[in-house]
C-alpha cells in the first residue's frame, strides 16, 4: 500500500481536517418507504389478504384485466382495488361500476405509488371483506419497480402492441415480477411480429422464473389461468398463515 | 421522475445522521447504487441541488459509485459477470441465477463538518499498517 498517492484512503479511515468527521451509515436509501411497506404487508396479513402489485406501461391493459376479473370472480374470490392514476377518476370510476370496492389515489406529478399512499388508501377499505386487493400502480415502466408498497406479488402486463423486447429495455421492472401477463392476445392476428417465446425468453435471461400466461381481457381466452393463479395465491397466503380457506376460492 | 422522490429521502436520511452527531454542514455524500436499481444516477444528481437546497446537505458534493452486476449460478456454484438484461452464468449460459450485486441503492458514508461527536472510523494514525 502506497501512503503518498491515496490509493489505500477508503471513506471510513480517511484523514481528514480539522472538524471534518467521516461517518459511516450504510443504509437503504428507501428504508422509510420499506418500512411502511413492511407495517402495510402486516395489515395485509392480519385480514387474510393477497395484495397484488399491478404494473405496466401506460394503457397496457390493466383497468381492463380488473374489469374482467371482477366479472369472473362475481361468485368467487371477494376483490378490492386501490387506483394509482396522476390526474383522474376514470379507472376508479370503471371498477366501481362493476361493484368492487375502490380507493383511488391521485399521484399529482408523481410517477409511481409508494407505501404511504397506499397504507392511507388501505385504511379507507374494509379488508376484512376482502380476499385479493389489487393495486393499479401509476403506467410506467420504470419507476414503480423501486417502491415497495407492501405487496405479497408483483405482476407486470405486456400488452401485444408494445413489442415483445420490453423485458430487455425495462429490466428493473420484469426481473421484480412473480408473474408476467402477455395481454391483448386478441390482436395477435393482426401483430404477428409479436413473438411470446422470445418475450418468454427475454424474462427468463433476466435470471426470472415466474410463470409467463397470454391473455385477452377482452375476448376472455386465457383468463382462467389468471384468476386460478390469484385462487392458489389467495389458498397458499392463507395456509402460511395458518387460516382456514376462504369460503370463495 | 422518482429520483426527486429517492433524493428527498437521501436529504432526510443525510439530515437525520447530522444531527445526531452534532454537525452543522455536510460536505460530502458517497452512494453505492447498482444499474438494478431503477435510480439513475445523473438524474439524482441533477435533482440533488433543489432538494438539498436549504439543509445541511446543501452544496454537499454527491460521489456515487456505481455496483458492478455480478450473479451467483447454481448449477457451476461460480459467480461472474453480467449485463442488467442478460443476468446468465458467465460459464454455463444458464438462466438460473441470483442476483449478487447490482440492484444496491446505499448511502455508505457521509462526510460532517464540525461534528460534535468523535469520529466512528479508526484514524489512520491508530493504525498499524500505516
Ligand atoms: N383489443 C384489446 N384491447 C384492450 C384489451 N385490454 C385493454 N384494451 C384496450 O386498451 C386501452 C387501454 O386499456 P386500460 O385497461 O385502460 O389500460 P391501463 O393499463 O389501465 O391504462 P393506464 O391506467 O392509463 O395506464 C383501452 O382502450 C382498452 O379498451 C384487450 O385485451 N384487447
Ligand atoms: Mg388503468
Ligand atoms: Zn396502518
Ligand atoms: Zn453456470
Amino acid at each position: 500500500m502506497c501512503d503518498t498517492c491515496g490509493c489505500n484512503v477508503t471513506p471510513g479511515n480517511r484523514d481528514l481536517a480539522e472538524g471534518r468527521q467521516a461517518t459511516q451509515v450504510l443504509g437503504n436509501l428507501l428504508q422509510v418507504n420499506d418500512n411502511q411497506a413492511s407495517h402495510n404487508r402486516v395489515h395485509f396479513n392480519g385480514h387474510g389478504v393477497l395484495s397484488v402489485n399491478l404494473m405496466s406501461s401506460p394503457g397496457a391493459g390493466k383497468t381492463a384485466l380488473l374489469e374482467a376479473t371482477a366479472e369472473l370472480l362475481e361468485d368467487g374470490l371477494r376483490i378490492g382495488v386501490i387506483e394509482g392514476d396522476l390526474e383522474t377518476e376514470n379507472d376508479a370510476d370503471r371498477i366501481r361500476a362493476c361493484g368492487v370496492p375502490v380507493v383511488q389515489i391521485c399521484t399529482g406529478t408523481a410517477c409511481h405509488l409508494d407505501a404511504h399512499m397506499v397504507h392511507d388508501a388501505l385504511h379507507q377499505l374494509d379488508l376484512d371483506t376482502l380476499d385479493v386487493l389489487f393495486v393499479e400502480n401509476v403506467g410506467n415502466l420504470v419507476c414503480p419497480a423501486s417502491f415497495d408498497l407492501g405487496q405479497h406479488r408483483n405482476v407486470a402486463l405486456l400488452s401485444t402492441p408494445e413489442g415483445d423486447d420490453k423485458p430487455a429495455k425495462y429490466p428493473v421492472m420484469f426481473r421484480s415480477a412473480d408473474l408476467v401477463l402477455l395481454t391483448k392476445r386478441d390482436l395477435a392476428p393482426y401483430m404477428p411480429e409479436f413473438d411470446a417465446a422470445k418475450a418468454a425468453n427475454y424474462v427468463r435471461q433476466l435470471g426470472n422464473a415466474a410463470p409467463i400466461l397470454e391473455l385477452s381481457s377482452k375476448s376472455g381466452d386465457g383468463m382462467e389461468g389468471w384468476t386460478s393463479w390469484l385462487k392458489r395465491g389467495v389458498a397458499e397466503l392463507r395456509d402460511n398463515l395458518g387460516l382456514p380457506a376462504t369460503t370463495g376460492a | 421522475m422518482h429520483e426527486l422522490a429517492i433524493c428527498q429521502a437521501l436529504i432526510d436520511q443525510v439530515t437525520s445522521v447530522a444531527r445526531s452527531n452534532g454537525a452543522r454542514k455536510v460536505s460530502e455524500i458517497l452512494l453505492d447504487i447498482g444499474p438494478l436499481a431503477g435510480v439513475e444516477p445523473d438524474l439524482l444528481a441533477n435533482a440533488f441541488p433543489v432538494a438539498s437546497a436549504g439543509t445541511v446537505a446543501e452544496g454537499a458534493v454527491l460521489n456515487v459509485t456505481p455496483a458492478p452486476v455480478r450473479v451467483w449460478c447454481r448449477s457451476c456454484e461460480l459467480e461472474s459477470d453480467a449485463k442488467v438484461n442478460r443476468l446468465v452464468c458467465g460459464q454455463c449460459g444458464d438462466w438460473r441465477t441470483e442476483l449478487r450485486s447490482g440492484d444496491e441503492l446505499l448511502l455508505r458514508s457521509v462526510v460532517l463538518e464540525d461534528a460534535k461527536s468523535d469520529p466512528p472510523a479508526r484514524r489512520p494514525e491508530e493504525n498499524e499498517n500505516v
